[in-house]
């Protein structure tokens, strides 16, 4: 019985509905004055960040707080790891001290899959971003945050995404992100575009169930929500475009473009924004831009995993197919 | 919890029909009304699935009798449960508290059916979450006994002695398509 969440990939369309309309239900939590459950009361939750994040640490721990989970947060500076301890032995202390669940976040991609399947600890595993691999939870807060604003909040409950144009644009090359939510964005129903400089556009990609454009201004008018992401210059080795500048213009967001979009779609960012770069402040403070929203939906969506994972005797959420197979 | 009311039972006969339910709904809303006086501060609140139906039905009853609008709304309980590592994670209901709270006000939780109160003490822990009600009162359609924790129905539509070897399950017209509860014997028993 699988009891992770490593990819986005390994959800059916009744496991993430599922999730999304769980997630629907903690939302509510959030306006409530004692904003507390007590679910997961007694049961331990790691975690472990091998790689710099800030919202999505704090999401989990809030996530993992608001059920009552008792939260030990290991970050790699300072600890053993720095010290060159390895990832199994880490593992193994952890198993140790009877941990229930570890949310890690690493940089080499695999490792929460390597962790999840070695047999070195028998917690269950969340995914929180490996690599240029997947970052389930992302993706599951996107199509959340679109289904909440495309569908709607109270009409969307047990819906999916079929027919919503998403194009995500920019470094896809580098994102788990983009990964996560093509995988799960095609699970839902949803038609996918992939927008990027034909250098930050993977090898593999025509394998991938989305279509890839290098024209952003001819796919604006037929998307219902656009997804903008950062260059991710601390992954980068060589030049991939000649000047920042020229990115920006091609592939930046200002509100000229954003006008050409229809009048219902949505702007999306993972954050964190580069304002001026893939985005303008115009776009980024305007009332389409979720970017906000999706930080308060990650809390929602985290909860509804950890939920599902550990709330009972065995996970409700079952795997289709395992991540090998994919 | 009444877990096996989810089973249809096999030969299952009717204890209350569509006619003896609404009655009895009736007798239940001026009860309330009369044991609060006027019912000016009740605020109801449904257990889900058919409990918010129940409660639904009530306060329209409340309504005729006071004509005054009483809110309603729904509690879920699912994530107060004591059972929850005993089963995989259940869907979760909504929870729907009317727009002001049921701080200070008489709230009167709504069920189909109380058997082991586990239920109830649950909506208890979930109540005192939410906020901080000048008085929980409970209406079951049905208490057919075998309580396992020291809780009490203030209103109940039918008693109805059981043995641990039989169901009791309510059908609603909102839910099910009609009224009726049946009693039945438990499959594989």
């Amino acid at each position: 019985m699988q009891r992770h969440l490593i990819s986005a990939a390994d959800l059916s369309r009744d496991d993430a509905v599922l999730i999304l309309d769980t997630a629907e239900e903690m939302a509510r939590v959030a306006d409530r004055p004692i904003k507390k459950l007590p679910t997961l009361r007694g049961r331990t939750i790691v975690n472990l960040f091998f790689e710099d994040s800030t919202r999505t640490r704090i999401s989990f721990e809030a996530a993992e707080k608001r059920l009552s989970a008792d939260v030990i947060n290991f970050t790699a500076k300072g600890s053993s790891v720095s010290k060159g301890e390895s990832l199994k032995d880490t593992a193994q202390t952890l198993e140790a001290m009877g941990v229930d669940a570890v949310v890690i976040r690493h940089g080499a991609s695999g490792a929460p899959y390597r962790l999840a399947t070695s047999g070195w600890i028998d917690a269950a595993v969340v995914n929180a971003g490996d690599g240029t691999h997947q970052h389930p939870t992302q993706a599951l807060l996107d199509a959340f945050t679109m289904r909440r604003r495309l569908v709607g909040r109270d009409t969307g409950l047990g819906q999916d995404l079929s027919g919503k144009r998403v194009t995500i644009v920019g470094d896809v090359l580098h994102s788990r992100v983009a990964r996560s939510n093509v995988d799960l964005l095609h699970t839902l129903g949803a038609e996918v575009t992939l927008v990027a400089p034909p250098t930050l556009v993977p090898v593999g990609v025509e394998s991938w169930p989305c279509e890839v454009s290098y024209d952003l201004d001819a796919v604006l008018p037929k998307s219902d929500a656009v997804m903008m992401l950062r260059v991710q210059r601390e992954r980068m080795n060589a030049a991939f475009f000649p000047t920042e500048r020229e990115y920006s213009r091609r592939y930046g967001l200002d509100g000229d473009r954003m006008a050409r979009m229809p009048e219902h779609a949505i702007v999306m960012h993972p954050g964190p924004m580069v304002r001026g770069m893939e985005i303008t402040a115009e776009v980024a403070d305007s009332d389409r831009c979720t970017v906000v929203e999706q930080v308060a939906n990650g809390v929602s969506i985290r909860m509804a995993v950890l939920y599902l994972l550990l709330g009972g005797n065995e996970p409700a959420v079952s795997h289709a197919r395992t991540t090998e197979e994919k | 919890m009444d877990t096996e009311q989810n089973q249809a039972p096999s030969d299952a006969r009717p204890v209350l029909e569509a006619p003896d339910i609404a009655r009895v709904l009736t007798r239940i809303a001026h009860e309330i009304v009369e044991r609060a006086k006027g019912a000016d501060d009740v605020v109801l609140l449904g257990i889900p699935t058919r409990g918010v139906f129940l409660a639904r039905r009530l306060a329209a009853k409340l309504e005729e009798i006071t004509d005054r609008k009483v809110p309603v709304g729904s509690l879920d309980i699912t994530m107060y449960r004591d059972d929850l590592r005993m089963h995989p994670p259940r869907a979760l209901a909504r929870t729907e508290i009317p727009g002001d709270g049921i701080d200070g006000r008489l709230v009167v939780l709504v069920d189909d059916v109380l058997f082991s109160g586990r239920t109830i003490r649950a909506a208890l822990d979930a109540l005192g979450d939410i906020g901080r009600p000048r008085a929980v009162q409970l209406a079951v359609l049905v208490d057919r006994g075998h309580r396992e924790l020291p809780i009490r129905a203030d209103y109940v539509g039918k008693n109805l002695p059981t043995s641990l070897r039989e169901t009791v399950k309510v059908l609603l017209a909102e839910e099910d398509g009609r009224d009726t509860v049946l009693l039945g014997a438990k499959p594989d028993q």
